[in-house]
């Protein structure tokens, strides 16, 4: 990726309200072709709104977005030529097969037979579904279904993809052929906007932005964002993790801690000056406890990080 | 407006419908019974109504009166009972819709020439048939008592020709006032009304329920596009079904068509026009697949049952009914239909009828297009 690369997606300031809840609070961010860029927060973070807004079917209340050059504030019909939208809940018809469907999807797009027949037999080889094509897409597993979204998504070639959560509830081995089909696109270079819950999924991303609340937190590579960390992250393995919790949680140099199943995750300022003096105080506080490492920062010890301290004082207003 | 799109969406809803057991008893079925059903079940044709008879004086003359109750096709001597409580048992269980006495003086004061009376106990629970109860049995009365006088006449060598006046009817359109001619014709309108509302009005509300809507607007597809690819499959099952009920209408039950053929179809094409266009709208505004059905029903199957001049003659509602039912588009095609069948109206003279069913129908259809927007709320 180059800089010159082309912007496919830019949102401005995109703003959108519901009764009693500001879904989006002036989000801006690019994502430029050849990109998978990936917006990651929790559940309400307004990750599904923005995917819609920029899919054209729900119009901002202030702020501009252009999808593949079309302005989809203004003109949300001639982005649509362009851009796929896989929603989070499955939107293809299940009385309908696979073929009927990816017929159907392909005809909206003006998709000509021969190319249909030959994009959608190389994806649905890719998917892992030959042997499906006569089968009721309700009839299909999690995993098919969502990828039958994607082959669905994708026989017209667009240049823009967004989809909302599209591994939520799938299978670890479609969840791997989906990625790959999504590396293999973003080669081609189409720019694809994924949302995700999983902060793991998030590090596959090219970039990724951090939703909180509707805010935008801040984006850049998961490299890069780590290395915002800049201070050390420590794993704490405990039998007692909410004592250990208990001791740490007033501690000097502690910018975020968080509970996980077999203890703590703590981000320091400095990992060597702190380790003996976490083990000093459970230790003095007879609290069990296996051993305090170093380890190497993961995106939820950066949004938790993110969240609890700094730029997340503002977010409580 | 591209034709490809147009076509995805409607060759998707036939193979919806196709592999929905439910839409498809509705479509096949449903018309099919309905037109069986009133065209045999409803007959608002009283013959053959159950009466039992008291007869106190058992002479020559109650008989000949009785079997003048028996011949008429309106009635039924069911059982000739000998006291005042078999009588009331059977009207109060309703084996009997009225019952006869002949007076034990009735030959004795028909010879003295005095005034006689027979009792008639009628059951009242359903007025109309009361009424009509009565009007026969006064006609069956008065036959015997004017046969009476004439034979009185006769035998004392009176003028054998008293002037005597009486009207000949002559019944047209529907010359042996058969109810099934009346009724069947009228089906047509109930089961459009079905078809045409009752089915989209759940199209639009389905999508949405399943969460199919949302990627479908995010296509460049067309509102207009969806709106006539999920219309045209139910255009073109109304129309096969209005085919259906017309044949079932006109070969089983007889019912005498006279108009043109053409003219019923495209009547009908118009009638459907207002009706897919109104669920399509239910469909839109009501969000839920339980919300439109039931409007849909609300609004176009029980006015055209009840209001629409189907069963129930519009000129015989009160007034305030009459106006109500300027404003429902199944009046004037229950109008059409009738003129059609029975009278061979031809499509000029229609226009009455004609020309508020065009209104309705661009008006619908102007506001259905409009409903629809590719937007998330």
């Amino acid at each position: 990726m180059t800089d010159q690369a082309q912007a496919a997606i830019v949102a401005e300031g995109l703003t959108k309200s519901f009764p009693g809840v500001r879904a989006v609070d002036h989000s801006s961010f690019d994502v430029r072709s050849g990109e998978i860029f990936g917006l990651v927060g929790p559940d309400g973070a307004g990750k599904t709104t923005t995917l819609r807004m920029l899919a054209g079917i729900m119009p901002p209340d202030e702020g501009t977005a252009s999808v593949g050059g079309f302005d989809v504030v203004h003109d949300p019909e001639g982005a649509k030529h362009h851009l796929s939208y896989m929603p989070q809940r499955f939107g293809l018809y299940e009385d309908l097969t696979v073929d009927e469907n990816i017929r159907f999807y392909g005809d909206l797009f003006g998709v000509r037979k021969t190319d249909r027949e030959e994009r959608s037999a190389q994806l649905l080889q890719a998917a892992g579904m030959r042997e499906f094509r006569k089968r009721l897409a309700g009839k299909l597993s999690g995993g098919m279904k969502q990828k039958l979204g994607l082959v669905c998504a994708l026989t017209h070639r667009p240049k823009v993809i967004l989809l909302d959560e599209p591994t939520t509830g799938v299978d670890p081995v479609s969840r791997r052929d989906f990625w790959r089909i999504l590396y293999e696109l973003a080669s081609e270079g189409v720019a694809i906007l994924t949302s995700t819950a999983y902060l793991d999924e998030a590090e596959r991303c090219h970039r990724v932005a951090l939703l909180h609340q509707g805010k935008l937190l801040f984006c850049d590579t998961p490299a890069n964002l780590k290395a915002k960390l800049g201070k050390g992250v420590l794993s704490v393995t405990s039998s007692d993790p909410r004592g250990s919790r208990d001791q740490l949680e007033h501690a000097a140099g502690i910018s975020s801690l968080v509970l996980t199943g077999d203890g703590l995750h703590v981000v320091v300022d400095d990992a060597g000056r702190r380790i003996p003096e976490f083990e000093a105080r459970l230790k003095d506080a007879h609290i069990p406890f296996d051993a305090i490492q170093q380890v190497t920062p993961t995106i939820e010890d950066l949004f938790i990080d993110a969240v609890s301290s700094g730029s997340g004082a503002s977010l409580h207003a | 407006m591209s034709f490809t799109r147009f076509l995805a969406v409607a060759r998707k809803e036939v193979v919806q419908i196709l592999r929905d057991t439910r839409s498809l008893i509705i479509v096949v079925i449903m018309p099919v019974i309905l037109v069986l059903l009133f065209g045999y079940g409803v007959s608002l044709d009283l013959k053959g109504l159950p009466i039992f008879v008291y007869d106190r004086d058992g002479s020559q003359q109650s008989q000949d009166l009785l079997k003048r109750f028996q011949a008429s096709a309106y009635f039924d001597i069911v059982r000739v009972v000998n006291d005042y409580p078999a009588l009331t048992r059977a009207l109060d269980d309703g084996h009997a819709r009225m019952g006869i006495v002949v007076p034990w003086d009735f030959s004795e004061r028909l010879h003295d020439g005095g005034p006689v009376q027979v009792q008639a106990l009628v059951d009242g629970t359903d007025d109309n048939t009361a009424n009509v109860l009565i009007g026969y049995a006064q006609a069956v009365v008065q036959g015997y008592s004017s046969d009476l006088q004439l034979d009185w006449l006769r035998n004392h060598d009176q003028p054998a020709q008293p002037a005597s006046v009486s009207v000949e009817t002559r019944t047209w359109y529907n010359e042996d006032l058969e109810s099934s001619a009346f009724i069947v014709p009228g089906v047509l309108a109930l089961v459009m009304s079905v078809i045409g509302a009752f089915l989209t009005s759940l199209t639009i509300a389905r999508e949405w329920e399943r969460g199919t809507m949302e990627q479908l607007i995010s296509t460049p597809v067309t509102s207009l596009e969806i709106m006539l690819g999920k219309l045209a499959p139910y255009f073109a099952i109304g129309m096969f079904d209005v085919i259906v009920c017309a044949l079932i209408a006109i070969y089983w039950f007889q019912v005498p068509f006279r108009g043109s053929f053409l003219t019923l179809l495209i009547s009908s094409a118009m009638f459907l026009v207002v009706v897919l266009a109104l669920g399509f709208f239910i469909s839109v505004i009501a969000g839920s697949q339980l919300a439109a059905s039931q409007i849909a029903l609300l609004i176009t199957f029980l006015p055209a049952f009840l209001l629409s001049g189907f069963l129930f003659s519009i000129e015989q509602m009160p007034v305030v009914l009459q106006w109500i039912t300027r404003i429902l588009p199944a009046r004037y095609y229950v109008s059409v239909l009738k003129k059609i069948f029975l009278k061979g109206t031809p499509a000029a003279l229609l226009y009455a009828d004609l020309v508020p069913l065009t209104v309705f129908a661009l008006v619908l259809a102007v506001l259905a297009t409009r409903a629809f927007h590719k937007r998330l709320a």
